[in-house]
């Protein structure tokens, strides 16, 4: 017998009848909201206010991009080619040096990564990215600070609503702000091994 | 019998048992700040997470093999084993296939049941854990003590000492901030030289076999991004139905565990990486492991299985509080510990059937589960069991003093009002600025270890 079908077989034995199985719990979306997390007179208002309280920063223009990172001195990074137009090239004007390939082996040079976002949940303050929309999820990874840019038709309300609407993707994540650990002595330190810096770009 | 206490906290160093107690309180309150502030009702949650796992195990059978089918269909290899020995092999050879000799893997429960670091490292595998504490456990070949917080037994000046030991970083600097740098860029280099990530699993929908990965580093991210293999090892109890029932349970597990709506990074993966994405793995491999777990399910203590190993019962016991993970001798301390540990030695049962005579059954454990599990219950039935088996009472060293106080009543009650005194000792006097940060509220949940006690006690006389 192989291994699988010991394992079901020892399953289909623990398990009782078909007929005594609890039934599946039914819920509406509704149940699980957090109602005071959801207060807000937009949904960016929201989104803002829940990202920002897990130490994320939203930013509603590429001049506002351009000064937070020339105010820290950063000068490298990538940008998804796809968002040249719209983002990269405004901040190459400004004096950044902006690549639309992230070489691996350069991997410390990039010290920002702009891609797109597929969404973002207001709700949680939680920018989505999808392995289609992600131009390469390293550059979206690697650099100490991340931009993810959204447009306002795609904020979603709240948690269950980003579930329903999961799509076809293989690989998705929700970022709720900057990567993140309590282990040394329970004190929160930002930027382990993803982003210290995450961002979410709205543009019209 | 009071001195039985007195003597085992004294064998544990008066740093460590500060550090656990320390951790361990400040996530019961944020626990229960957070869950208190953004619902209504949190226990009507509860109760919905319960049946919605408790529908799962019940048809196991039906959502396993549908899990199986999606991420087949999606062009994953799904694998099963019956037990860690089997898993190991199969994983052995995986990466054989791949010619892995490096990579990196992030934290994983079920990895630690079975032993699966040091078996790759004898087999010249290079295997290198990448949550942090992970890390640092694995750097001073130490035992993980907490579920969420590998390292909550360790402080500051021993991760530094570590550190200067292992030459990272050029000298000894204690400062948490540097030490998180220093650990980025040594794990940077290694994930981009492994050739392999391994992960496990926090949860599994039988619908799209999505695997759901938490993490708040970004460490599973990471590990997956610049290598060609993920292999990830699942526990068969993680299946749900669909995804979204994932939308309940993710409500539940950060807020349970530390406090946060959600834990910062929450990754969907059910299958390899997308068409036109360049990093990513091109294979993804999946390891359903059994390893006790249907026994578990045929025995009266199969509610265990709804565990999604938050900790918070382990936050929130007075035991544990006292005793650190270690005295648990299993990867999993605390309550789920007590009760899922001897389950899962099978044979060897009685090896550990001492934990669940060590506690007080003061009923905090149940009342913070965020999948409503009765561990009073499960633990008096395996005492039970013990009973029947003739397994000799208290005889292990780490947990005797705990058992033979939780079964004397009178010593019991005088360390009920200990527990309580522990409850809110250390938060007053913690020492260092940050973490009164870190902990933003601070008023504790009521102590109901009494009430539950008399619960007990009245529903005994009944019987
Ligand atoms: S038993 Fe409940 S409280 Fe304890 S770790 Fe599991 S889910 Fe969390």
């Amino acid at each position: 017998m192989s291994s699988r079908d010991e394992i079901f077989s020892r399953i289909r034995k623990a398990l009782p009848p078909e007929e005594e199985r609890p039934k599946r719990p039914e819920f509406v979306n509704g149940d699980l909201l957090s109602r005071p997390r959801l207060e807000g007179s937009s949904l960016w208002d929201t989104f803002k206010r829940n990202f920002e309280a897990v130490n994320g920063r939203a930013m509603e223009s590429v001049g506002a991009l351009a000064d937070f990172l020339l105010e820290r001195e950063f000068s490298t990074g990538y940008c998804d080619p796809r968002l040249m137009d719209r983002v990269g090239s405004p901040l190459a004007e400004r004096g950044l040096q902006v690549e639309t390939v992230f070489e691996r082996s350069r991997y410390d040079d990039y010290q920002f990564g702009i891609t797109r976002a597929t969404g973002a949940i207001a709700e949680s303050g939680s920018l989505i990215f999808d392995d289609e929309s992600t131009s390469d999820r390293l550059a979206a990874l690697s650099p100490w600070v991340h931009v993810g840019l959204l447009e306002r038709h795609e904020l979603i309300r709240s948690i269950p609503e980003a579930v329903d609407r999961f799509g076809a993707s293989s690989n998705i994540v929700w970022a709720t702000g900057p990567s993140k650990t309590a282990d040394v002595e329970g004190i929160l330190i930002e930027g382990v091994h993803g982003p210290g810096e995450e961002i979410a770009l709205l543009l019209e | 019998m009071h001195q039985k206490i007195d003597t085992y906290a004294r064998t544990m160093r008066e740093e460590k048992q500060h550090s656990v107690l320390m951790g361990a309180t400040a996530s019961t309150e944020k626990r229960y700040s957070v869950l208190h502030q953004d619902f209504e009702d949190p226990d009507a949650l509860r109760t919905l997470a319960a049946g919605i796992k408790d529908h799962a195990l019940a048809n196991l059978d039906r959502y396993l093999a549908d899990a199986e089918g999606a991420l087949t269909a999606n062009g994953a290899h799904v694998h099963w084993a019956t037990d860690g020995e089997e898993a190991k092999d199969l994983i052995l050879g995986i990466l054989r296939d791949h010619n892995v000799t490096q990579l990196t893997k992030s934290k994983s429960m079920v990895a630690e049941e079975i032993h699966l670091n040091p078996f790759l490292i004898e087999n010249g595998i290079e295997c290198l854990e990448s949550d942090l504490g992970e890390f640092i456990v694995q750097l001073d070949g130490d035992e993980p003590s907490h579920i969420v917080r590998p390292i909550i037994h360790k402080n500051r000046r021993e991760i530094a000492e570590t550190f200067q030991r292992e030459h990272i970083g050029a000298d000894y600097n204690d400062d948490p901030e540097i030490i998180t740098r220093r650990a980025r860029v040594h794990l940077r280099k290694k994930y981009f030289e492994a050739q392999a990530g391994i992960t496990g699993a926090n949860f599994v929908s039988a619908e799209s076999g999505r695997l759901v990965l938490v993490t708040n580093e970004g460490n599973a991210r990471f590990g997956m991004a610049p290598v060609p293999l993920h292999i990830a090892i699942v526990g068969i109890e993680k299946i749900v139905a669909r995804d979204r029932d994932l939308a309940v349970l993710l409500n539940l597990l950060g807020r349970s565990a530390t406090g946060q709506q959600l834990t910062v990074y929450t990754q969907f993966i059910n299958g390899p990486r997308g068409k036109d994405q360049p990093s990513g793995p091109e294979h993804m491999h999946v390891v359903f492991l059994d390893n006790g777990r249907t026994d578990v399910l045929a025995s009266n203590c199969k509610e265990i299985l709804r565990c999604i190993r938050c900790s918070a019962c382990q936050n929130v016991c007075p035991v544990y509080r006292q005793a650190s993970g270690h005295a648990y001798r299993s990867p999993y301390g605390g309550p789920v510990g007590a009760v899922l540990s001897p389950l899962l030695f099978g044979k060897r049962f009685p090896e550990l059937a001492d934990l669940p005579k060590a506690s007080s059954l003061c009923g905090a454990c149940q009342e913070v589960c965020p999948v409503d599990i009765p561990i009073p219950d499960l633990l008096l039935r395996l005492r039970d069991r013990a009973k029947k088996e003739h397994v000799k009472s208290p005889g292990t060293p780490p947990m005797a003093p705990f058992a033979a106080l939780a079964t004397n009543p009178a010593v019991w009650r005088t360390s009920m009002t200990m527990s309580k005194a522990m409850n809110h000792l250390p938060i007053r006097f913690a020492p260092v600025a940050p973490l009164q940060a870190w902990i933003k509220q601070r008023t504790l949940p009521e102590w109901h270890g009494g009430d539950f006690r008399k619960w007990l006690k009245e529903r005994n006389d009944n019987d």
